[in-house]
């Protein structure tokens, strides 16, 4: 009995596993709250441009000497600002307009991270994500901005629902819709650069998409869909650093895994949804 | 035009001159006309005639690059509640997880306005439009699950919630069976009883000129706009749907007119 609870309480002894917790299951709940709308607009894509395009940033703080994130955040903005402008000018695709758009600032990161000389831990961080390394300081500034974004999508539920759901009838209703999906896509760059630090670049996408679309296989109603997979993304969080320190293995791949199980899970089992009852069904 | 109704002092509809386009490609040339205020109005056309980007210029959702459309006489995007649209049903997210209920009560959000929670009266007039389409019982179903004929009557009941004086609707006709087809008509008649104004883009021709007062032929151009039987002239139709008479091999030409 007392292996099992020294198996569960173990971790938590330590103060840097801690900081790891609270810093995973804030920019797990808010990715998925905002994943959330990720998914039902399709924009996956978006999803995992920004937090390639942030690098670009990143790299220009790293050689300016400025902080890292707030670099992060800048690149992240500007390129879905972007993103939005040139798909709304309508000459392109909108999906064209983000391959075009977060390769250039990557690419533009790669070149300065190349010029420097002492670049290879730090910034390595960024791309596969580092969360037992962040600071008071990180965990402080996750969970402010966490809130922030949570606030503003609780305040504009409504509105980013209409216009999620149905755009033309929003705008016909005299809804800023512009402004609001620039704002959708704003929350995802802020969103982007607390996951940076969590999970990396490459697996941000992961965070923002797998327990929403977990969630969506649950649940009846965005607001639920919402809720389940605030819930999903924490338990993720949870339960990839238990394997983490259990298995010595990377905790942003851990986190990334478990939400992956626990999607495989609901694809097959989800009821009357799962693919179980879909074959069972089939049967009768 | 019917000369018993010149002394109405106002237009629910003016369009004037408008051209619109996408890019390069025009979709709408010259296109001016009018429909009185409390009248069933079609818009028909073959398909690729502009009668969704009109009512998108009507709405304000697409910028004409000439010419005015005044709705009850004021020129500019509409205010909220004056137009309610429904959107060709193709245009519209099915597997969203939205309920019958939602999607009405987004009728109302125009109205309701930034940062505030539609009220119980909001939900009064959501369950009302529902009510009327015969969509009571589906109120709580996530919308995809509905038939498209419940989908269609989904997206009726959401213009009617807006409460708007004009309603623009796009295809409600589309891939309703005879009943429903009759039912929605009926639902418009009465709409029009109470001094609504409609107006209705349709492939049904003969729907249109048995059952509406007022027409408009449009082809990038308006062919012509009046009563339905002014209107559906043997030559004005060949006009109209020119393309279609172009592919039917043996055809005489000659016989389309301007």
């Amino acid at each position: 009995m007392s292996e099992i609870v020294d198996f569960l309480t173990d971790p938590w002894t330590f103060e840097f596993m801690r900081r790891a917790l609270i810093a995973a299951v804030v920019v797990s709940v808010v990715a998925a709250v905002i994943g959330s709308f990720v998914i039902l607009k399709g924009m996956a894509f978006v999803g995992d441009a920004l937090p390639h395009a942030s690098f670009g940033g990143v790299a220009v703080a790293f050689a300016l000497g400025e902080n890292l994130y707030i670099g992060g955040g800048i690149a992240a903005l500007i390129t879905a600002l972007l993103i939005g402008f040139i798909s709304r000018r309508g000459l392109i695709r909108y999906d064209t307009a983000i391959g075009i758009l977060f390769v250039a600032a990557f690419a533009l990161g790669v070149a300065i991270v190349q010029k420097q000389q002492n670049y290879t831990t730090d910034l390595f961080s960024f791309v596969f994500g580092n969360v037992l390394a962040v600071d008071w300081n990180d965990v402080w500034l996750t969970v402010a901005i966490g809130l922030v974004v949570l606030v503003v999508i609780a305040l504009f539920y409504k509105e980013l629902l209409f216009t999620s759901y149905d755009p033309a009838m929003a705008s016909a209703s005299g809804l800023p819709v512009d402004a609001i999906q620039y704002g959708l896509l704003a929350l995802l760059a802020l969103t982007t650069v607390i996951a940076l630090q969590t999970v990396g670049i490459v697996l941000v996408v992961a965070l923002l998409i797998t327990p929403a679309a977990t969630a969506q296989l649950l649940t009846r109603s965005l607001s639920t869909m919402m809720l389940a997979g605030a819930f999903l993304g924490a338990l993720s969080s949870l339960v990839g650093l238990y394997v983490a320190w259990h298995a010595n293995v990377s905790a942003s791949a851990s986190i990334v895994l478990t939400a992956t199980g626990l999607f495989a899970l609901a694809f097959l089992l989800a009821p009357s949804r799962g693919l179980v009852w879909q074959v069972g069904g089939r049967g009768r | 035009m019917a000369t018993e109704r010149v002394a109405q002092p106002e237009w629910a509809v003016e369009v004037r001159d408008v051209a619109a386009g996408y890019n390069a490609h025009t979709a709408l040339e010259d296109v001016s006309f009018t429909i009185e205020p409390g009248c069933l109005a079609g818009l028909v056309g073959p398909n690729g005639s502009g009668k969704s980007t009109l009512l998108r210029v009507m709405l304000g959702l697409h910028k004409a690059a000439r010419g005015e459309v005044r709705i009850f006489g004021r020129a500019g995007k509409p205010a909220p509640g004056v137009v309610g649209y429904m959107p060709q049903s193709e245009l519209v997210d099915w597997s969203f997880p939205v309920s019958v209920l939602d999607v009405v009560l987004m009728g109302r959000y125009g109205r309701i306005g930034l940062l505030r929670r539609p009220a119980r009266q909001d939900r009064k007039t959501a369950m009302a439009a529902l009510e009327r389409v015969q969509l009571t019982d589906r109120a709580q179903r996530l919308i995809g699950e509905l038939s498209g004929g419940e989908q269609r009557r989904a997206l009726i009941a959401r213009a009617l919630a807006q409460e708007a004086d004009l309603l623009l609707l796009d295809e409600p006709f589309a891939g309703l069976d005879a009943t429903a087809q009759h039912d929605l008509l009926r639902l418009f008649q009465e709409l029009r009883r109470e001094d609504k104004t409609l107006f209705v883009a349709t492939h049904d021709l003969s729907c249109v000129a048995e059952d509406f007062d007022h027409a408009v032929l449009l082809n990038r151009r308006v062919i012509a706009f009046g009563r339905p039987s002014d209107v559906f002239t043997e030559e004005s139709l060949n006009a109209a749907f020119q393309r279609h008479l172009l592919v039917l091999p043996g055809r005489d030409r000659t016989f389309i007119g301007p």
